[in-house]
């Protein structure tokens, strides 16, 4: 089974709440998949799904070859679950939490446990109610990644963490993919998403509106070309797949701005060469300009900019 | 109107009224209100419409003066001044004084009860939970969150007060019952102003709602047992110890004293005092002790479902073990008494042999195990409900994410609420049996006040199961468990005084325990409810596996 988790057509209500709508995720052995949306998308819902604390109303899913469901103490000692708000024993120290959490699912490393404490310097003698949000999320963390599980699920795991501990999550991530494990990785932290992940899923009022690699999504999206040229670039906007172009006089040449359909890159940039390049920047669109294109409704709808065109795939409503 | 220091200066030493200290508290008061607006009135109107019942049930009860000389007889009992009040009420024995004296003390408890989840919850409740950061970084003076909540309080008990009052005072229940009526309701009201102002200072000692709740439960616990061993032995000096004792010596209806409601009133000011002072000399959120580091690393014991439970609940569980042990002992050590003076009543004799020839000290000693084992049944629902607590506060899901099952997660805390209840049963029967044994010399109590006590354990594991069949089916409703003590408590101690129909015991658990050592041991209905408490917990728990966990 080549599958670590997948799920198709997930539906979950809350009372007359519809957390998960059909929802698609699949994710293969060994990678680390980007769950990204916006807040009551149906990312923890689908995660809670997945550890068999929810029961789903209708679709299929299997987390490593089981179900979620009624194979779920089975499957967790096989995984490792970091919520995205930890909340800790108020009378136990973090260290006894580590180890009761570690235990629970089956043991855990004693020296990958106290490597782990001291690279996110955690102080595990301190009670729960002492700590703040970002040393309750490390010691989440440290449970979970002192375990030998072999499919972590990450519910914006580094929420409330400081940006150097940050990197040290990345790092620790990196490795983690390293040995052959699984990463469920949602999260708000675009960069870090760019950074870890494989492929990335985008969620969407409870659906999967697109999925795929970085690389994958980008081609199907527009990248920005800017170019100094000998010549005017006239009539670059008669090509097909190509938007919003500017063109500006600048010293001996002229500069031009535009954006371009993945497709129709060797087009315009062939077109761009007939007249005399001088200088070629393109940008990738950015993991956050693929988000804004899924929400770029919502965010109209709050009188902020406007829609930029409809070309997400899948798109709903 | 803030509350703000000079910037620049030596932070100045605590001072108990910094300008503004009080800023915010009217709002906060209305604010208190109105969360409040459903769970005060229901406590005031049960408050209010039991005691109006029962002053109601003994003119018909005691209608005929044969009825009332029979109930002076049986009232007059060490045993029956345990569980009511001082025997000054007995000489002039109105319907007014009988209300005064069966009713006050044991509402008193209930006021308190009242008034100490009212005055933490507003408090450290507050604090624990960071709302209190989110409130006081607003323009609320230091002072107000407590001034509030006391106030909060105030008006709750002055509204039972004038409730009370009114509704008495309209019932002819002795001559010149108005003034008996509202001296009622206003005793009423400063004993639970007096156990409001306790809780503002455990409030400010414990870093946490459980613990603040706890030690001011404990108080009024504590001044319960300290008037009923005074009341029943005759000795008054330590009735005059208990805040319930006072108010009990403002004998309503019978000499109308006003007096003791003054040394009420200056002792809650006292109290309230020292919580305003200790909250200068702590931060917001902490208790008075500072933290001190832990083990870094977790034992053995702790490592298992079991020992994780057992954590979790060891410090409830003492404190229940130590109070029932009291508790019991207290009861035992006037049993010698009880048995010297019922012995000399004949009309209690003849009574009594109707209950199977057993001796006074015997029938005595069953009538304040079920009210030992209620008491005990309030940890089984606590320690039962837990696994609640834990999944509402977002605890369970980290757990239930590793290779713990649900049966197994929610059977562990079952498993610490089923012998933890059985052994804080057998601390109360010990406690009840040695001191018995010790005042009335028959060294043979240890075993039979133990064995009788420990035969409510099938009792309480019914209660376990009607907690856990709710909290597997019927999550939202877990409180509804409490139904089971309150029933077990109102049927078992106030039926007994009120003469309630042998089948409204039939419903509660506690019902069916054979009143032992007054009566013959029973075997059938104990294997009976051992039954039935399993049949519960397994349904319980089909429940808790089919259902979705509460997440946020």
């Amino acid at each position: 089974m080549s599958k670590a988790i997948s799920v198709a057509g997930l539906h979950k209500s809350f009372g007359r709440t519809r957390a998960l709508d059909g929802l698609d995720l699949a994710v293969e052995a060994g990678e680390v998949h980007g769950f990204l949306g916006p807040n009551g998308a149906g990312k923890s819902t689908t995660i809670r799904v997945l550890l068999g604390l929810l029961r789903a109303d209708s679709g299929a899913s299997q987390l490593l070859g089981k179900d979620p469901w009624h194979d779920a103490v089975e499957l967790h000692r096989r995984l490792a679950y970091v919520p995205g708000d930890v909340e800790l024993w108020p009378g136990l120290t973090g260290g006894e939490a580590i180890d009761l959490l570690s235990r629970l699912r089956g043991g855990a490393d004693k020296r990958r446990r106290d490597e782990l404490i001291e690279r996110f310097g955690l102080d595990p003698t301190k009670k729960g109610r002492a700590y703040s949000k970002g040393n309750r999320q490390k010691v989440a963390i440290v449970a979970a990644l002192a375990s030998d599980a072999e499919l972590l699920l990450l519910d914006e795991p580094t929420a409330g963490l400081d940006p150097l501990m940050e990197t040290v999550f990345q790092d620790v991530i990196l490795q983690a993919k390293e040995a052959g494990r699984t990463v469920l990785l949602s999260s708000h932290v675009l960069a870090q998403v760019e950074k870890l992940a494989d492929r990335i899923s985008i969620v969407r009022l409870g659906r999967t509106v697109q999925s795929g690699s970085l690389s994958e999504m980008r081609h199907l999206t527009r990248t920005t070309v800017e170019a100094e040229t000998v010549r005017p670039a006239e009539g670059l906007g008669l090509l097909p797949g190509v938007h919003s172009v500017e063109v500006v006089a600048e010293g001996s040449g002229t500069r031009v701005r535009f954006a371009v359909d993945g497709g129709h890159l060797d087009g315009a940039v062939s077109r761009l060469a007939s007249f005399g390049v001088r200088s070629l920047i393109s940008h990738p669109p950015t993991l956050e300009e693929l988000m804004l294109r899924h929400y770029g409704d919502e965010l109209a709808a709050v009188g902020h900019g406007s829609a930029e065109g409809d070309l997400a795939a899948g798109s709903t409503r | 109107m803030s509350a703000a220091t000079v910037t620049g200066t030596p932070a100045p030493p605590p001072t108990l009224m910094t300008p503004g200290a009080l800023a915010g508290t009217r709002t906060l008061v209305g604010f208190n209100l109105r969360r409040d607006r459903v769970r005060l009135p229901v406590w005031i109107l049960a408050l209010f419409l039991g005691t109006l019942a029962t002053a109601d049930k003994y003119a018909t009860l005691y209608a005929d003066p044969e009825a009332r000389a029979s109930a002076l007889a049986t009232m007059g009992s060490p045993a029956a001044l345990a569980m009511t009040g001082p025997g000054h009420y007995l000489d002039d024995y109105t319907f007014g004084a009988m209300t005064g004296h069966q009713m006050l003390g044991f509402s008193a408890v209930l006021i308190g009860l009242m008034n100490v989840l009212t005055v933490t919850r507003h408090t450290r409740d507050e604090e624990e939970t960071n709302r209190a950061e989110l409130v006081r970084s607003t323009v609320v003076g230091r002072h107000a969150h407590l001034a509030a909540a006391l106030c909060v309080a105030v008006v709750a008990d002055l509204a039972l007060a004038v409730l009370l009052a009114a509704g008495l005072g309209a019932m002819d229940l002795a001559p010149a019952g108005a003034t008996g009526s509202l001296l009622y309701g206003l005793a009423l009201a400063c004993a639970g102003l007096v156990f409001a102002s306790v809780a503002a200072v455990t409030a400010q000692i414990s870093a946490h709602t459980r613990g603040a709740s706890g030690s001011a439960l404990a108080v009024i616990g504590l001044a319960y047992v300290l008037r009923a061993a005074g009341d029943a032995g005759g000795d008054d000096v330590l009735s005059w110890l208990s805040p319930i004792g006072w108010v009990q010596r403002s004998y309503p209806y019978v000499d109308d004293d006003w007096w003791p409601l003054l040394l009420c009133l200056v002792s809650a000011a006292l109290c309230a005092g020292v919580g305003f002072a200790l909250s200068t000399r702590r931060d917001v959120g902490a208790g008075l002790r500072a933290t001190r580091p832990g083990s870094a690393t977790a034992s053995g014991a702790l490592l298992g479902p079991l020992g994780f439970a057992l954590r979790l609940h060891r410090s409830v569980l003492a404190g229940f073990g130590a109070g029932l042990f009291l508790m019991g002992a207290m009861y035992g050590s006037i049993l010698g008494q009880a048995d010297d003076m019922l012995g000399s009543i004949e009309q209690m004799e003849e009574a009594l042999s109707k209950t199977g020839g057993a001796t006074t000290a015997e029938s005595f000693a069953s009538m304040i195990i079920v009210v030992l084992a209620v008491v005990a049944s309030v940890h089984v629902v606590t320690a039962t409900l837990r696994p609640r607590a834990e999944e509402n506060a977002g605890r369970a899901e980290a757990l239930l994410a590793t290779g713990l099952s649900r049966v197994r997660w929610a059977g562990s805390h079952l498993a610490v609420a089923l012998a933890g209840g059985t052994v804080v049963l057998l601390l109360a029967g010990l406690g009840i049996g040695v001191a018995g044994a010790a005042s009335t010399g028959d060294s043979g109590l240890v075993l039979s006040l133990t064995g009788a006590t420990l035969a409510y354990a099938p009792a309480l594991w019914v209660t376990a199961g009607v907690a856990v069949v709710l909290y597997g089916w019927l999550p939202r409703a877990v409180q509804a468990a409490w139904a089971v003590p309150v029933y077990a408590f109102v049927t078992g101690y106030l039926g007994q005084l009120l003469r309630f129909p042998d089948r409204m015991n039939d419903l509660s658990p506690f019902g069916h325990v054979p009143p032992l050592p007054a009566a013959a041991l029973d075997w059938t209905p104990l294997v009976v409810l051992t039954l039935v408490a399993a049949a519960l917990i397994l349904f319980g728990l089909e429940g808790f596996r089919r259902r979705d966990l509460r997440t946020r």
